[in-house]
């Protein structure tokens, strides 16, 4: 009992000292409101066309949800290197705490941040757009949200784990951005893509944190693919876990912890 | 019975493998240590000391479960640092020099909170713990403030402040007064020794001689990566304390002419030391030698100021084990 005691102590004390962090600088909070709020505007300009206001809402709540995974896939891979610099990534290896503990929180105030353009781009599909987007279960909706928000977390600690052993690999993450808006569903339904696209989606759980929300919104029954999004965050979480003692150990035989 | 080491390692060796070239990428093998051998009874304070490159880092790493050894074995309080490296990192401290590995962006404090945390300092205790450590170092009253706005020498000390939240048996300090000023170098070598009365085992890497003569009590000198003289300060400074050191102060010497004085009979080792427009030849003689004419008049053709002896010190052993490796 004391462990799980020490181990939520931990990685509560963590996330919050992260978040600290991520809060005290103006010029990322900004950027991580205002980023995601060209390609969201894209994306409402596109849906426009269709005269559909179904459709605007689609791409209300899909852009939304997308800042979340920007933000995962593009500073998580970063993470490590970022550590690096700073010169405490020894000093994270260094401590007795499994190197998985370490990082959870840390990707977890990540997706946390990514809320700020959550709320940023409802609050500009509203001024500009004129697109209210109606929520027929707001608990529901909540918790379908901090659902998407923790697997998209996790699946960032599995990217930021496996970036440890190279340095350039925060590259990967870029890389990851635009295809994850497409096969997460955001803005283009899924059913679109071929059968083996479609595989890839459902093995995604931020595909089915975007379909609780959405279900969420409309009133209906999201609690299937919410469990289906926290199994499959899980999943790459234990994932990540396992392989970050082999991967740790490979920096430490190829002495690349330190490089810069 | 003899005690077991604290600290024990045995031939250790690391190699790292470097790249050059874009196109044609070619692989080459460094080895940054050779062999190195010691041992680190408890309570003792144990310096490593040797040039920029030598291997002293490296080797604590080694120690500290940072580094894989290519071969040997290393021990820290009778635990594997390959096999069992997070029993290694309950017991140990690791403090490097340098104003890097803090979050700048936190205050003092929340950088010890955070490390009290991942070393599972125990909630009840971390309170008091943080406020001994941060009086300990002179931090008291600046805890709240954001280390971005620290000086060097205010880094150095929450550094060690943090090195010793959860008090490790071992500390391991990597050249920690590097670049601080010289009063907060004397105030952390106060506080190092308090750390040895208190009866910590430390290895402490450095290469100011000042600091390993007053603070340790036996010394690697490492060079080229492998340990070339081992003792207390006094032994290794009587290795060259029967003879003595002629310093001759030359302006614009060639190239070469190191090498010529080194040659001479009676030289025992020469090093060469930039001071100002000053290029210093610090000549080590045998004892009962008389080099300075000859050396003199290896420099017939360049412009040579004050010509002194003295007696060794240990910065002069150092040098010629060094030079000599």
């Amino acid at each position: 009992m004391n462990r799980v005691r020490r181990i939520a102590r931990l990685l509560a004390v963590s996330y919050w000292l992260q978040i600290k962090m991520l809060a005290t600088s103006a010029f990322e909070g900004v950027f991580q409101v205002i980023y995601p709020l060209f390609f969201a505007t894209t994306a409402f300009l596109v849906f426009r066309q269709s005269n559909d206001p179904h459709a605007l809402v689609y791409a209300g709540l899909g852009a939304a949800v997308m800042g979340i995974w920007s933000v995962i896939a593009t500073t998580a891979s970063g993470l490590l290197q970022r550590e690096r610099w700073h010169g405490t990534l020894e000093l994270l290896v260094a401590s007795p705490t499994p190197f998985a503990l370490v990082l959870v929180p840390t990707t977890t105030a990540m997706a946390t941040q990514g809320l700020y353009s959550l709320v940023s781009t409802l609050v500009w599909a509203w001024l500009l757009f004129g697109i209210t987007v109606p929520v027929a279960s707001p608990v529901v909706f909540v918790i379908a949200i901090i659902a998407a928000v923790f697997s998209i977390a996790l699946i960032g600690f599995l990217l930021s784990v496996t970036v440890v052993r190279y340095r350039t690999a925060w590259a990967l993450g870029n890389m990851l951005e635009y295809p994850g808006w497409l096969l997460c569903g955001f803005l283009v339904p899924i059913t679109l893509f071929p059968t083996w696209v479609a595989w890839i989606a459902y093995a995604l759980p931020p595909t089915w944190g975007m379909r609780a929300i959405r279900s969420a919104a409309d009133g209906g029954t999201p609690w299937g693919s919410i469990v289906m999004c926290l199994l499959l965050g899980v999943a790459y979480g234990v994932v990540g876990a396992l392989i970050s003692e082999t991967v740790l150990r490979s920096a430490r035989r190829h002495a690349t912890l330190s490089l810069t | 019975m003899p005690s077991e080491p604290v600290v024990e390692a045995l031939d250790l060796h690391r190699s790292y493998r470097t790249r050059t070239g874009i196109v044609r990428r070619e692989r080459k093998d460094v080895e940054a240590v050779r062999g190195v051998s010691f041992a680190i009874e408890r309570g003792e304070l144990f310096g490593l000391l040797g040039p920029n490159g030598a291997g002293k880092t490296t080797t604590i790493k080694m120690l500290i479960t940072l580094l894989l050894p290519t071969r040997g074995t290393a021990r820290v309080l009778g635990h594997d640092v390959v096999d069992a490296p997070r029993d290694v990192r309950r017991h140990i401290g690791y403090v490097f020099g340098g104003d890097r590995g803090l979050y700048e962006r936190l205050s003092a404090l929340d950088n010890l909170r955070y490390f009290s945390e991942l070393y599972a300092v125990p909630p009840r205790d971390q309170k008091q713990r943080i406020g001994e450590l941060l009086e300990l170092v002179g931090l008291t009253g600046r805890e709240k403030e954001r280390v971005e706005g620290f000086s060097r020498g205010m880094r150095q000390r929450l550094h060690i402040a943090r090195g010793l939240l959860h008090d490790p048996a071992v500390l391991f300090l990597d050249e920690p007064s590097i670049g601080i000023d010289p009063v907060g170098a004397r105030e952390l070598r106060a506080t190092i020794a308090m750390l040895r009365e208190q009866g910590k085992t430390i290895l402490l890497t450095t290469h100011y001689m000042f600091e390993a003569d007053e603070l340790c009590d036996r010394i690697a000198v490492i060079a080229d990566g492998g340990i070339v003289a081992e003792g207390t300060p006094e032994a290794l400074k009587q290795r060259v304390r029967d003879g003595h050191v002629v310093e001759v102060e030359t302006f614009g010497l060639p190239d070469g002419h190191v090498e010529v004085v080194r040659s001479l009979s009676g030289v025992r080792s020469v090093a060469l030391e930039e001071r100002g427009q000053a290029q210093v030849l610090l000549v080590q003689v045998e004892p009962g030698a008389e080099v300075t004419p000859g050396v003199l008049a290896t420099l017939s053709d360049t412009k040579v100021g004050r010509v002194s002896a003295r007696e060794p010190t240990l910065e002069d052993a150092y040098v010629e084990l060094v030079s000599g490796s």
